[in-house]
């Protein structure tokens, strides 16, 4: 018989206080006065379904002094994460069904989160051939998304047979969307700033030119697309237009896109360079809006670690990227909660529910009602914290450090288990 | 007047500080005439000139000055040093830091990098940008805007800023450090802006830049009749760019020669901060011509660069300020 406990006095999303019982790795009750030996006091919390990556970089295999599936997703945990997508531009690629059976292998034994590792969509993430993109699919790993994020599968015809391809078994192309010839070079967005700068500019038609290629490919073929971190205002019409055209696209934006902007580049603070850039606030608004308004379906941190020397540098030879994982629930908040604009509901379907659909994930992003898989988490929307350097993951690229955000994550729950109680990482994964 | 400790940007400089260079420039200017051009100025403190790129005019043009200020001049050209080949920004400035530099004159082919330098806490020296990329090269619009000062009041230059004066700076804006810096500096000294250029070598949006903008030299030259007109450099990297069809289409619509020198009103300057492709973007008459100001340039370049070295090292080393 396994053991109970009983979260008491919480808010499920928006919903009234009521308690959730958890028995093994099960939700087996919901309603108020509920009690067991094990009681956690929850007044205050909101209860949502555990949260869902869809887009983070851990960096193994190759990059281990950045981070590690354990360190990352030990960071994934800290940040309401119950799974996390690793995207697959390691070394060696994510392009066989041995590495991604790899990186599944080390999430388990980790033990923090569902890891569901991504598939390159072309061999060596080069964009000439593509992966074996069916031994991947059927491997272990199971792998439903595919990617070379971090590039563009910019090739059309190769980009129209991935499409294709994967609904044989039901997967998605998640793309990185950016004309290489349009941004090479690039290192910010290109715009009034960029001219004062005189860094080269990386304009906002390289992306939304894939974006409206790629949709109209995805209609040609009958499959659905996934656009990984929009960015533009321009952007956001093109999805607009093409899911009121019926075309299966889903599109993503990341915390940062939802926060800052192109004027932090004028310190040449190497943690604000990200791919893609960051844009203006004119973009930050039409993101925001989207996001509310069901156009952006989810969103995913791109957590991006890099070692301090990737950064500590002039800014054309730091590296993109910048770490989300243990932000992202704060920045959500934030934009959707505590601007009085949308609520607890949307925040569940943007970092969870969604996500988990687009993914597949068995046992992730359901609504929390007795007989699911215990994956939760909880957040006191009250907490106010200033964000430090100092986290979980192996790097220290956040450009959130100083800031001062909404929430805290207070506990998460990993099929039944605490990965972080009272704030804290537990010692030890699932077992 | 107090200076700042470094000087990073033309926009660094209030009115009143820029004025005060080129006042102390002006009196440098009387020392490099004289027969001993040394002053004992900087006697004891150490000058790096840090050159990441190549640009033997601008490193010597700062040496000279240096030197006549008695400074200790050491030149570390780090040329292909980068974080690939194993030696990054970082571990330099900290050699140069633990070698005891007072001052350290940057050069870096990165838009960004003399603030990089001057903020890290890396090092302690004043820092001084001598060009970033295509970002800056405030010593560059320091001493255009002396040179404009002497052809345009000579003698009775001192205390005087370029209020109403008409730049028009015509080529790479977009790529150019020299537009970029001339511009901040023409503005706070009351100059008006004109940028003259193919719209690809423009950039996308200049709506934060105070400058109006041109496609054609000739209607300029004719309807604004500037008192300055500032050819730059085109690069080779843009020529096989499409940035533009061809040289010679360049130079036939963009390029200064002797049919739009003679549209130049009296006393008007004809400035290129060199080294010139002579043929492209000015030809050969015009840059002989008696309105080119390019050999003043040079030699301002040195009492210019004197006035700044002088401004950020002299006085209040102890006061770690900016």
């Amino acid at each position: 018989m396994s053991t109970s406990f009983v979260l008491k006095n919480l808010s499920i999303g928006d919903g009234p206080v009521t308690d959730i019982e958890v028995t093994g790795d099960l939700i087996t009750a919901i309603g108020e006065n509920l009690s067991a030996a094990e009681q956690i006091d929850c007044a205050g919390l909101v209860a949502l379904p555990g949260l869902v990556d869809l887009h983070t970089h851990l960096r193994e295999p190759g990059f281990e002094q950045s981070e590690t599936v354990l360190t990352g997703t030990q960071a994934a945990a800290l940040g309401g994460f119950t799974a996390v997508h690793a995207m697959a531009n390691t070394s060696p690629v994510a392009d066989t069904a041995g590495v991604v059976e790899q990186v599944a292998a080390l999430g388990r034994e980790a033990g923090y989160v569902d890891v569901f590792p991504i598939g390159a969509v072309t061999v060596g993430l080069e964009g000439k051939q593509l992966a074996e993109l069916g031994a991947m699919a059927n491997s272990k790993a199971k792998v439903r998304v595919f990617s070379d994020d971090g590039k563009c599968v910019h090739d059309p015809v190769l980009m129209r047979r991935a499409l294709e391809y994967v609904k044989a078994f039901g997967g998605v192309v998640a793309q990185h969307a950016q004309e290489p010839r349009l941004t090479e070079g690039a290192q910010m967005h290109e715009g009034a700033v960029s001219a004062e700068l005189g860094l080269a500019g990386w304009p906002a038609v390289a992306e939304e030119s894939i974006i409206a290629r790629d949709v109209l490919l995805a209609e040609h073929v009958g499959s659905r697309v996934h656009i990984c971190h929009l960015s533009t205002a321009g952007s956001v019409e093109i999805v607009r237009w093409a899911k009121a055209r019926g075309i299966q696209v889903t599109a993503e934006v990341t915390p940062h896109h939802l926060l800052l902007t192109d004027e932090l580049v004028r310190s040449y603070d190497a943690v604000y360079k990200v791919n893609p850039p960051l844009r203006t606030a004119t973009d930050v608004h039409a993101l925001r809006a989207a996001l509310i308004d069901g156009t952006i379906d989810i969103i995913a941190t791109d957590h991006a670690p890099h070692p301090i020397e990737a950064k500590d540098c002039e800014w054309n030879a730091a590296a993109f990227g910048m770490l989300g994982l243990e932000t992202a629930a704060s920045i959500a908040q934030l934009v959707l909660v505590d601007s009085g604009l949308s609520n607890w509901s949307r925040l569940a379907q943007v970092l969870s529910e969604n996500p988990a659909r687009i993914g597949q994930d068995p046992n992730q992003g359901e609504a929390i009602a007795v007989g699911q898989v215990a994956n939760l988490t909880l957040i006191d929307p009250t907490a106010k914290r200033t964000i430090v350097a100092e986290s979980a993951s192996k790097s220290i690229n956040s450009p959130y450090v100083g800031l001062e955000l909404p929430g805290r994550v207070m506990h998460t729950i990993y099929r039944g288990y605490f990965t972080v109680r009272d704030g804290n990482l537990a010692k030890a994964g699932r077992p | 007047m107090m200076m700042n400790r470094n000087l990073l940007s033309a926009a660094d400089l209030s009115r009143d500080q820029a004025v005060e260079i080129l006042d102390i420039a002006e009196g440098m200017a009387d020392v490099n005439d004289r027969e001993i051009k040394k002053l004992p100025t900087l006697r004891g403190k150490t000058v790096v000139n840090l050159f990441f790129e190549d640009s033997t005019r601008t490193r010597i043009s700062f040496e000279l000055a240096a030197k006549r200020l008695s400074a200790d001049v050491i030149n570390f050209s780090a040329k292909g040093s980068s974080v690939s080949k194993g030696e990054s920004l970082k571990d330099t400035a900290q050699t140069l830091e633990a070698m005891g530099a007072d001052a350290v004159v940057i050069r870096h082919g990165a838009s960004g990098a003399a603030n990089v330098l001057a903020h890290s806490g890396w090092i302690n020296g004043a820092i001084v940008n001598a060009g970033d990329g295509t970002h800056e090269h405030p010593t560059q619009a320091l001493l255009d805007a002396f040179t404009m000062r002497k052809r345009l009041h000579g003698k009775a230059s001192a205390g005087r800023s370029l209020d109403g004066v008409k730049v028009a700076i015509v080529g790479d804006i977009l790529h150019s450090r020299v537009a970029r810096s001339n511009l901040l500096l023409l503005n706070t000294l009351g100059a008006e802006v004109h940028f003259v250029a193919p719209p690809t070598l423009l950039p996308a949006n200049a709506s934060n830049m105070k400058a109006t903008l041109h496609y054609s030299l000739d209607e300029v030259l004719e309807n604004e009749t500037p008192e300055v007109v500032m050819m730059l450099r085109v690069q080779a990297e843009r020529m096989n760019a499409s940035y533009f069809p061809s040289e010679r289409e360049y130079a036939r619509i963009w390029g200064f020669n002797a049919d739009r020198l003679a549209k130049l009103k009296p006393g008007a300057m004809v400035m290129h901060p060199g080294p010139m492709n002579r043929g492209l973007e000015i030809d050969a008459i015009s840059a002989d011509s008696p309105q080119s100001t390019v050999l003043g340039q040079v030699a301002n370049g040195v009492s210019v660069r004197m006035a700044v070295l002088f401004s950020v090292l002299s006085g209040e080393r102890a006061n770690h300020v900016n």
